[in-house]
């Protein structure tokens, strides 16, 4: 008796786990990523394995981000959780402790040669004076920080493979039977970024050499200058919190009228008003808009990685063509 | 002699983004500084820093309905000011609850309001930031808003100036010689609102406020007459948004901060040396101190 009760139990727990874990595995891998760019990297390498919730949304701005319950819900059931790492994502640790996740936390700047975040347009004390200025409200922001690293390396198309390689190593660990799916996935987008990486290298050298000088509003291409050569300048360090000096301003307009700047542009994330008046003084008309820290909606110029790489390079052709007299 | 000239005059001169914020600074500061007399003489002088937030809902309305364009969600923010204004006036005139509190409670609830639209909405976007200008990067539309709100604060000021005066110094008195008191008060409240905002706008929070508040505090300790404080305050508002962006120019810090830093410095020195400070007011000197105590210990 006893022992036909033991046997049943034991195996109506014995389906009831198999049934279970059967359904896990056919459910998908659940990713969370921080935000679009890691986002749109991580649905080219897991493909249809995968559910993605992204944090940041389109045209969204990681620095000023406010998370929400839903967000730490989504950590807490996720199994891979991808960022950027490099304090980018600022709102991100405190979120994850809150949400007891047991997930896999995945820095995909492992391995990635780190840059200095600029210097020499004063960023430091600006960020200082908003931090005394704004009191709490900047602590989100703060993670955001250019005192020391520059976050922004996905901006080299060579780190954007570093991310992939990352990405794929994780959902492996994560999902051993779709390993090799993931693997096929990323080495067929890693093509894709070899083509990308020769179009912008292309691009940039069809572009006269004393003519690779061009502002933008906030410090977000330390990469792309690093690695290709075109030297951005902006009046804001970071984000729109930040204050730029007279001083600053100045020094930009003086740069454009001596002809060493010759383009101009805003960014999808901030406040265009500092970089009209830079094109209002200078007579140079703003060059477009370019994508520095997320990606557009689906019906935008920059929906996926490869969009905005492409577009950020042919905007910035095309106005430093047009502009040439 | 020359020297002086070319280290006040010739960043205005080579550059039209100072002469623009120099220009709107000053225009600010002649509307927003007898304002902030009032407010001082009102023991409201809180108002500024409350109102930054109560405009919130106003402004994520805007937003809602038009996108992120600027003149709906200064129109909204307008709006959810002068309501916040208006119902802490009669709050204050119709209870038993003072102007400060009934002002403190309703941007708060202001304020909160504001927030869920924002996050109900999604927007991932900054709107205060969006909506807040720069002083560095006024365009004609910005100067021209300026304007207009200065133009109308003066003309206000000057028919109701006699009413303002007394209704500030002595509301009881007033409100029993003229039944115009309440009218008086609203008006005031609105002008507050449309000075805040508009230099929100234009310039930023830090510095429509600060200038508001600091060249009327420092004036204070240079008169008792409300007229002649008026005048000092606009004087020293100018003189501050001229250093402030010497000083921004020429030692490179953020511009704002730098003209709130410059009139910060004449406070300080009003405090000191002015006629009702620390070393002229008769209430501070030792002498008179120590007569005091003697009398006392007789």
């Amino acid at each position: 008796m006893n022992l036909y009760k033991r046997i049943l139990v034991s195996t109506v727990a014995l389906t009831l786990a198999t049934s279970l874990s059967v359904q896990a595995n056919a459910e998908n891998l659940k990713v969370v990523a921080s935000f679009t760019i890691v986002a749109d990297f991580a649905k080219n390498v897991g493909g249809e394995k995968i559910d993605i919730i992204t944090l940041v949304g389109p045209n969204g701005d990681a620095h000023v981000y406010n998370p929400k319950p839903s967000d730490a819900v989504a950590l807490s059931k996720a199994n891979v959780i991808l960022t950027n790492g490099l304090n980018f994502e600022g709102f991100l640790s405190k979120l994850v402790e809150a949400s007891g996740t047991k997930a896999q936390i995945i820095k995909l700047t492992k391995g990635v040669e780190v840059l200095e975040a600029k210097e020499g347009h004063d960023q430091d004390h600006e960020e200082n004076h908003s931090d005394v200025d704004q009191g709490d409200e900047h602590k989100d922001a703060e993670g955001h920080d250019h005192g020391e690293n520059d976050p922004h390396a996905w901006q080299s198309v060579a780190n954007a493979k570093m991310y992939v390689n990352n990405i794929a190593k994780a959902f492996c660990i994560a999902d051993v039977s779709g390993c090799n799916v993931y693997e096929i996935n990323a080495s067929t987008y890693l093509k894709k970024l070899d083509k990308l990486e020769q179009f912008i290298k292309t691009s940039v050298s069809e572009i006269p050499q004393n003519k690779r000088t061009v502002i933008t509003s906030h410090d977000a291409f330390g990469y792309f200058e690093h690695e290709y050569g075109i030297k951005f300048l902006a009046p804001e360090g970071i984000s729109t919190e930040t204050e730029a000096s007279a001083a600053d301003i100045a020094a930009l307009i003086v740069q454009v009228k001596e002809d060493k700047a010759s383009a101009i542009f805003v960014e999808n994330i901030s406040n265009a008003r500092l970089i009209e008046q830079i094109s209002k003084e200078t007579g140079i008309e703003i060059g477009g808009s370019l994508y520095s820290d997320s990606l557009s909606d689906k019906n935008g110029p920059a929906s996926s990685y490869i969009q905005m790489m492409r577009h950020n390079i042919n905007t910035i052709k095309g106005a430093i063509i047009a502009t040439k007299k | 002699m020359f020297l002086l000239y070319d280290l006040l005059v010739s960043p205005f001169v080579e550059f039209g983004f100072m002469r623009r914020a120099l220009g709107g600074a000053i225009l600010l500061s002649i509307g927003s500084c007898p304002i902030g007399v009032f407010l001082m003489l009102r023991r409201m002088s809180l108002t500024g820093d409350a109102m930054s937030h109560a405009i919130l809902p106003g402004v994520a309305f805007g937003f809602l309905f038009f996108g992120l364009q600027i003149l709906p969600m200064a129109l909204g923010g307008m709006v959810a000011g002068i309501i916040v204004a208006l119902v802490s006036g009669l709050v204050s005139r119709l209870t038993i609850l003072k102007e400060d509190a009934s002002l403190a409670s309703l941007y708060l609830i202001s304020l909160s309001i504001g927030v869920i639209i924002v996050s109900s909405h999604g927007s991932t976007i900054d709107l205060m930031h969006v909506l807040f200008g720069s002083v560095l990067a006024l365009n004609n539309a910005a100067l021209i808003l300026i304007a207009e709100i200065v133009f109308i604060t003066l003309v206000l000021l000057f028919i109701f100036w006699r009413g303002l005066v007394a209704e500030c110094l002595d509301p009881l008195f007033f409100r029993s010689v003229s039944k115009l008191g309440g009218v008086i008060h609203l008006i005031f409240l609105i002008l507050v609102v449309l000075n805040l905002v508009g230099g929100f706008l234009a310039l930023g929070t830090l510095l429509s406020v600060g200038l508001m508040i600091l060249p009327a505090t420092s004036a204070r300790f240079w008169s008792s007459r409300v007229e002649i404080i008026v005048a000092i305050s606009v004087g020293i508002g100018i003189c501050s948004c001229l250093s402030g962006l010497l000083l921004s120019y020429y030692a490179s810090l953020a511009t704002g901060p730098a003209i709130i830093l410059s009139a910060g410095v004449i406070y300080v020195a009003s405090i000191i040396f002015g006629p009702s400070g620390i070393l002229f007011n008769s209430r501070f000197k030792l002498t008179q101190i120590n007569n005091k105590l003697k009398r006392k210990i007789k």
